[in-house]
């Protein structure tokens, strides 16, 4: 559903997080700049929001900047997607005891989620959100502690009006504007925002708000700011499809070129919003009579990613990174029909050593006589 | 490079096949500060806890007194600085089923092999320092326990802590080789959400270099990693190096992030060489 | 929604040494529940879990129909299965599966059936055999080619002995390097090809073992004639939770957990043997 569109005056945006909270949501999240970056945290209020906050982001670097008016989501996404908050980075699977007789008993480690609306979600963490349920509730074995947390969100998106230098997810067809799986969806405007709801949840939220409609001017504004969001973007890969182009430079001299200049530090695919690599691992207490079993968050630029017992598939870092580039871009379509990668650009920005995916790719695709 | 897991098969059986159940412990010091042995003695009751599982039959720090004992399994803190540690460190190993080195000072060496790039050697040094020079018997080096007797297990870190040391321990009296994560720092700092000194603040952060382990205690309060646990599994040290160039290091700076704690550790011993050329 | 990620538990109730480094564990669902639903295929396998250190995902070389415990042949080579190979009858073990894909059983009735492995890598393999041996009648002949580095390598010596005598059964072993006590073939088991007689429009072929032996043998299969149709191979990679949700077991657009292990050779063609994959 897409309901009408109404507006929010900006000094209503604290009423919103007071309606969310009425409405069962125990937690409210939402952009904070905290130490040098815009990060998702718990907000007291909306004066929480990072007002008049500007980003500068380039391969490799990130800064935030003081700049003019009112607005609170005048910034491209910071290091932190939506995925922490469905994909934990550490957890705890399931508990076994054994007993002095050595029998084991299995316990489900009872974690639960607690109802949590996020506020200024952007369209390309909404896409890549739909890629992780893909991945961990597909069938035949659909993960109850993704669908619990999952289920437990309540998504507001914010429309891209202002992405970085390294944003392309107008060329990933994932963004500036928020087109679904969000609840409510804002686009923010000097004096306040125009208000979209995407679900029922969505419309019972705004209508305690009592809001007006929203102009046709207003309506118009919004929509230019986010077609200007996507015209604005200086960075594209060359097509949502690269898969049989990669399947045909699985040996071309470029990797080496990159696997010169990258750390292999699994930096790319922490920020990244879609992998989903975990390492399962046994945490027994020091007396041996319980222990916990762990899922954290792993990396295909690790070494025991690719440990078999007795070699590694990936000793190299060109084999790293093109297991990276290659699943995301290639594989990922035989796997789940589409790209893996929504074009939020924060591999580039947060690979320390600034190695950027458009580049990269394109250097591979770039004819053997240019 | 091999991860350690696959080194510690045959001490592993040797551990295994121990006559009685309960291990015969040592905690052996060496050159070193003492700060590693803290891992245990600070433990509180995890420390207890293990005095119900093993029989600590020397540790100097913590009271027992036995040094030459026959043991099941050795923790050997510190590094090999003098004539007199370089023989007594065989007779720790001939003495142990196990040998697991802990620590900076014991893995690469520590701090103290900063001295091992003095190519007069260390006299000069000593006969600054000392005003009667003739009672130190140092070496001209300080150099980790594997490059004198064969090592079962490295737990690096300046400290170690007592999670590492006791995750390991718990996973030998399973019977099994520990995990030793060796992962860079980046993967666990993500993993706690820190956000990236490097990226957003321009910090000549080391973690990209790091072997884990630390829990990224530096990033957590917003400062960069020193690389006190040494270096990670395949490190590109070299192209963090030139990173570190272009955000204003100059070489020597950027030689001076390799040599510090874990100087002597071939990947950055290496790379201040070829920065340490630069300046 | 039930929980894909925890194991039950089982019970060792019998274990064979098949050599210093293998063992056979036999395991029994400690609840009886568990016992009655669990089906399992020739190719498939379970994720095992060692009290406090971790799992592994081991092939079951037990026969699907067979009531009894399940079976697992096992290699010490890393952490966790060097453990186990320290349990004793009465040990419990956790337990998650099966998993996975088996060997094509319905493609392979009435036609020849030959069997190709090398190194130690045969426990797949090995619940395929003892499924065309105790359904002898529905097969055709059963040809069973294995390549060993060393002579001692070869684990069940006895029972390939056994299978040799068994009527309409060709058993051909090859060692890279012989000895006195080596009255087969000296070589890869790529010599042994020539000499099995194999029928390339009535035969099903199975490989296990080493991807280059793999690779090498299916060329000479080619050379054969013997279509690539007719070709299945089982593969191994890091697999943590066998459900197709950590990521490590990927080879191209596989996760060999779920779309493998035992993979119609048309589709891995293209990534057979490409380092890195």
């Amino acid at each position: 559903m897409q309901s009408m569109a109404l507006f929010l005056p900006r000094p209503s945006l604290d009423a919103l997080i007071q309606a969310l909270r009425a409405c069962g949501y125990e937690r409210v999240l939402g952009a904070v700049a905290r130490d040098g970056a815009i990060t998702l945290q718990a907000l007291g209020s909306a004066s929480d929001l990072p007002v008049g906050v500007r980003d500068r982001q380039e391969p490799g670097h990130y800064r935030l900047e003081r700049g003019e008016g009112e607005r609170c989501f005048a910034w491209a996404n910071g290091p932190q997607a939506l995925k922490p908050l469905t994909f934990a980075p550490r957890e705890t699977l399931w508990r076994c005891e054994r007993d002095a007789e050595g029998r084991l008993v299995f316990q489900d480690a009872g974690e639960r989620s607690v109802p949590t609306a996020v506020i200024g979600v952007r369209a390309c963490d909404l896409a890549a959100l739909k890629i992780q349920e893909r991945h961990f509730l597909k069938a035949p074995y659909p993960d109850p502690r993704y669908a619990d947390r999952r289920e437990s969100l309540f998504l507001v998106a914010v429309h891209c009006s202002h992405p970085a230098s390294t944003c392309f997810c107008a060329s990933t067809g994932d963004g500036p504007r928020a087109e679904s799986g969000f609840d409510l969806a804002l686009s923010e405007l000097d004096d306040g925002f125009v208000v979209t709801a995407g679900t029922e949840r969505g419309a019972a939220v705004v209508e305690r708000l009592e809001l007006d409609r929203a102009s046709p001017e207003q309506k118009a504004e919004a929509d230019a700011e986010i077609d200007a969001a996507a015209q604005r973007q200086v960075r594209a890969l060359p097509s949502r499809n690269l898969r049989e182009g990669l399947y045909a430079r699985l040996e071309h001299p470029h990797w080496d070129q990159v696997g010169r200049r990258c750390l292999s530090c699994g930096n790319c695919t922490a920020v990244c919003p879609t992998c989903f690599c975990h390492a399962e691992q046994d945490e027994p207490v020091l007396d041996g009579s319980h222990t916990d079993h762990l899922r954290q968050w792993d990396s295909c630029f690790t070494a025991v990613h690719s440990y078999m017992g007795h070699f590694l598939v990936r000793e190299e870092t060109r084999l790293r990174y093109r297991q990276w580039l290659t699943h995301k871009l290639a594989s990922w379509h035989d796997q789940y029909g589409r790209s893996g990668c929504v074009g939020c650009g924060r591999c580039i920005a947060w690979c320390p050593v600034g190695i950027d995916i458009t580049a990269e790719v394109a250097a591979l695709l770039e004819p053997a006589d240019a | 490079m091999a991860t350690p897991r696959l080194t510690v098969t045959d001490a592993l059986d040797r551990l295994n096949e121990r006559p009685q159940a309960r291990p015969r412990i040592a905690v052996h010091k060496f050159s070193s500060c003492d700060g590693c042995q803290l891992a245990f003695i600070n433990a509180g009751e995890a420390l207890l806890q293990l005095a119900e599982l093993v029989d600590i039959v020397h540790f100097a720090e913590a009271g027992p007194m036995d040094p030459e004992a026959a043991v099941d399994l050795a923790f050997v803190e510190g590094s090999i600085s003098t004539p007199e540690e370089a023989e007594r460190i065989q007779t720790v190993r001939a003495n142990t089923r196990f040998l697991v080195s802990i620590g900076a000072c014991a893995t690469s060496g520590g701090l103290q092999a900063l001295r091992n790039f003095n190519a007069d050697g260390a006299a000069g040094w000593t006969e600054a320092v000392y005003a009667q020079p003739e009672f130190i018997h140092s070496l001209d080096t300080a150099t980790p326990v594997a490059e004198h007797v064969k090592v079962d297990l490295e737990l690096w870190g300046c400290p170690v802590n007592a999670r590492q040391v006791f995750q390991a321990l718990r996973q030998l009296l399973f019977g099994v080789a520990p995990v030793v994560d060796r992962d860079k720092l980046c993967v666990e700092c993500k993993r706690q959400q820190h956000v990236c000194v490097l990226v957003a603040k321009g910090e000549p952060c080391m973690g990209p270099v790091t072997h884990t382990g630390c829990g990224a205690l530096c990033p957590a309060f917003g400062r960069d990693c020193y690389a006190c646990f040494g270096p990670a599994e395949n490190p590109n040290t070299a192209a963090l190096a030139r990173r570190f160039e272009g955000l204003g290091l100059l070489p020597e700076a950027v030689a001076r992030r390799f040599h510090l704690i874990n100087s002597h550790a071939p990947a950055f011993r290496t790379e201040w060489l070829d920065w340490q050329e630069r300046t | 929604m039930p929980d894909p990620d925890r194991p039950v538990e089982v019970e060792v109730v019998d274990r064979v040494e098949e050599t210093p480094t293998i063992y056979t564990l036999h395991l029994r669902f400690t609840d009886p529940g568990v016992a009655a639903s669990y089906r399992s295929r020739p190719g498939q396998f379970n994720m095992l879990y060692l009290y406090g250190v971790g799992e592994v995902p081991i092939s079951i070389v037990s026969d699907p129909d067979f009531d009894g415990p399940v079976e697992h042949t096992i290699r010490s080579v890393g952490r966790v299965t060097r453990g186990m190979e320290r349990l004793q009858v009465g040990d419990r073990l956790g337990l998650r599966g099966p998993y996975g894909r088996g060997w094509p059983l319905e493609d392979a009735e009435d036609r020849d059936v030959v069997i190709v492995t090398g190194g130690l890598g045969c426990a797949p393999v090995v619940s395929m055999i003892r499924y065309v041996l105790q359904r002898r009648e529905r097969f055709g002949r059963l040809t069973i080619l294995q390549g060993v580095k060393h002579t001692d390598d070869l684990i069940w010596r006895r029972q390939y002995e056994s299978w040799q005598r068994l009527p309409n059964t060709q058993v051909l072993l090859a060692a890279d390097v012989g000895g006195p006590n080596w009255p087969y073939s000296v070589g890869k088991v790529t010599v042994l090809f020539d000499r099995a007689g194999i029928d390339p429009e009535r035969s099903i072929v199975m490989l296990c073992g080493p991807e280059i032996m793999m690779k090498a043998s299916i060329e000479r299969l080619l050379a054969l004639n013997v279509p690539a149709e007719s070709l299945w191979l089982s593969i191994e990679r890091n697999m943590q939770c066998g459900v197709g949700h950590c990521g490590h077991c990927q080879v191209g657009p596989y996760f060999v957990c779920q779309d493998g292990p035992v993979f119609h050779y048309p589709a891995l063609r293209s990534w057979l043997g490409v380092t890195g994959f």
